[in-house]
């Protein structure tokens, strides 16, 4: 097992680095054996380096983790460098949590080594995450609506494989979140998530970036450049808005997806990677397919897994679970003394149809925030594009109400929609206001009441419409 | 006195949570009787191989990295346990029955 060696291990100034970092190394030759361990290590395995020198590494290190010798042979042959979790038993006959990084390394002089294996002790790390309280997977992710559960259900199966998902959904329904995750509920999640947006850079940029080149590859190619795909590495890359990646990019997709492996821009030689790939888009892929404008083949690839987000409007109850979450966020965070919405507030706020979805929702809140001075978030506080846009809306909804059939008496909205005089808001408006200031005898208070308006609100409107 | 060596190919098994094979040897006088005997387990378990030496009336085993809780287990049965040697499995079993082999020998 132990072939001949030298009987002193050479002074290597190398080992003086190795020896001041607070991990365990080993340098290891191309037989896998010893060549040499730092200090580090000496403690976790209670051998001593000399004495080990020229032993397989395996014995030394008393390692349990899967694809051991895959990770071990990838590093010999050069490959790039791998990561992966297991336990040892050290010197003490604890077994501990350890991470082991192995990394080929090429030291001619002396050493002669050609792998390097770091072990770094997670299991107190390991603890943290087990016992750790509230402990999330759809961080980030609120809802308690039917739609929403369905989606929290799906994520630990969506977590627990490395298939290609296909994440859809109208814009700022939670796509980017969603696929975090999943990145973070996975294995993958030490390791990085990378997004990228294909709707976002021209074809030739959009490949560089995510493919990497080499130097020299094009005009002001300086400098080689490693690409997304290959930083995502053991990782996660969600590509956004698939639906507008190039067609000639499309093919390359395919590629890494069937092979795992892609030519970089300008180099000949082939890069293998282990990136998982989840994409997203608000695009109905299968129309584009039949336009012609995206690859079947690729859509049945990415198509694997699915996980379609719903449109704020078609989650019960959780605009206003929603609405409190950002309230408090922005609250803390821009140090506000607001308490709550009021109860205007709250009906202009969840009778709004969000085409932004949660996103504007968000944006909403975050707009009140900054424009209420008090302690209760009143209409006036929020974003005159919003209250427009609620406007036309039940104009909108007025105007089919009036063109569909006769308003019953008791209805005032269809009342008022079904004159054909008022023909905006701002008379079916006026009109309410009146109908309610003669109702009560001129009391703003009870008007105010009556229409479900704050007095502040009904006072900027009688002067805003000039009925004072 | 039997003597129970957890190993892997030719040499000593790194762990005993893991090992798959081991080889029993019988003394008489400090001297081996007879052959060694290996048995292969259907799968590597801690426990499973702790029954096994309880079975065979093991008084030393030698092994690699051992966890704390079945040294103890061991130590509380009156087994004696030479751990975190490495080295192969018949040199190491010679260096046993000439009661020459310490824990964390590397032979």
């Amino acid at each position: 097992m132990k072939p001949a060696v030298p009987t002193r291990l050479p002074r290597e100034p190398i080992m003086d680095v190795l020896n001041g970092i607070p991990h365990g190394i080993a340098l290891l030759d191309e037989g896998l054996r010893i060549v040499a361990m730092n200090r580090m290590l000496e403690i976790i395995t209670g051998y001593d380096a000399e004495a080990v020198r020229g032993v397989a590494a395996d014995y030394v290190l008393r390692c349990h983790f899967l694809e051991r010798g895959e990770v071990f042979q990838a590093a010999l042959a050069g490959g790039d460098m791998r990561t992966v979790e297991g336990d040892i038993i050290n010197a003490s006959r604890k077994k501990i949590a350890v991470r082991c990084t192995v990394s080929p390394v090429m030291i001619e002089a002396g050493l002669a080594a050609r792998v390097m294996v770091m072990l770094e002790d997670i299991s107190l790390l390991r603890a943290i995450e087990q016992h750790r309280p509230g402990h999330d997977e759809a961080k980030g992710m609120l809802g308690h609506s039917p739609k929403m559960r369905e989606i929290f259900e799906l994520l630990p199966v969506l977590s627990h494989t490395d298939a290609t998902v296909l994440i859809t959904g109208e814009t700022g329904t939670g796509k980017d979140l969603l696929a975090e995750a999943v990145h973070h509920a996975s294995k993958r999640a030490k390791y990085p998530f990378i997004k990228v947006n294909c709707g976002a850079l021209p074809e030739a940029l959009l490949e560089s970036e995510l493919f990497g080149h080499v130097r020299g590859a094009f005009t002001g190619a300086h400098a080689d450049k490693p690409g997304l795909f290959r930083l995502a590495q053991g990782g996660t890359i969600f590509l956004t808005e698939i639906g507008d990646l190039p067609l000639p990019l499309q093919v390359k997709l395919l590629t890494v997806l069937d092979d795992k492996a892609f030519f970089p821009l300008g180099s000949a030689k082939k890069v293998t990677v282990d990136t998982r790939i989840i994409t997203g888009t608000h695009r109905d892929l299968r129309q584009l397919v039949q336009e012609g404008r995206f690859r079947e083949d690729l859509f049945f690839r990415l198509n694997v897994l699915r996980a379609h987000l719903p449109p704020l409007r078609e989650r019960e109850g959780d605009v206003r679970l929603l609405m409190d979450h950002f309230l408090h966020q922005f609250v803390n965070s821009l140090g506000k003394n607001i308490k709550d919405f009021s109860r205007e507030a709250v009906t202009l706020l969840t009778r709004y149809s969000y085409p932004g979805n949660v996103r504007e929702l968000r944006n909403i809140v975050e707009y009140a925030t900054n424009i209420c001075q008090g302690e209760r978030i009143e209409p006036e506080h929020l974003p005159a594009s919003m209250q427009e846009e609620y406007m036309h809306e039940i104009d909108r909804q007025a105007g089919k109400a009036a063109g569909s059939a006769m308003a019953t008496e008791s209805d005032r909205i269809g009342q008022a929609a079904a004159q054909p005089a008022a023909s905006s808001w701002t008379e079916i408006e006026k009109k309410y206001i009146l109908q309610a200031l003669m109702k009560t005898g001129g009391n703003r208070t009870r008007a105010a009441k009556e229409l479900g308006w704050g007095r502040s609100t009904l006072w900027r409107k009688i002067t805003l419409y000039g009925l004072d | 006195m039997k003597l129970l060596v957890t190993s892997r190919a030719e040499n000593v098994a790194p762990r005993f949570d893991l090992a798959t094979e081991v080889t029993i040897v019988s003394t008489v006088n400090g001297k081996s009787a007879g052959e060694p005997r290996t048995v292969l387990l259907p799968g590597p378990s801690a426990d499973e191989l702790c029954g096994l030496v309880l079975k065979e009336d093991i008084e030393v085993v030698v092994c690699g990295g051992i966890e704390e809780e079945h040294y103890q287990y061991f130590a509380w049965k009156k087994i004696k346990v030479i751990d975190r040697v490495i080295g192969r499995t018949a040199d190491v079993l010679r260096l046993a029955l000439a009661n020459k082999l310490r824990p964390g020998a590397v032979v």
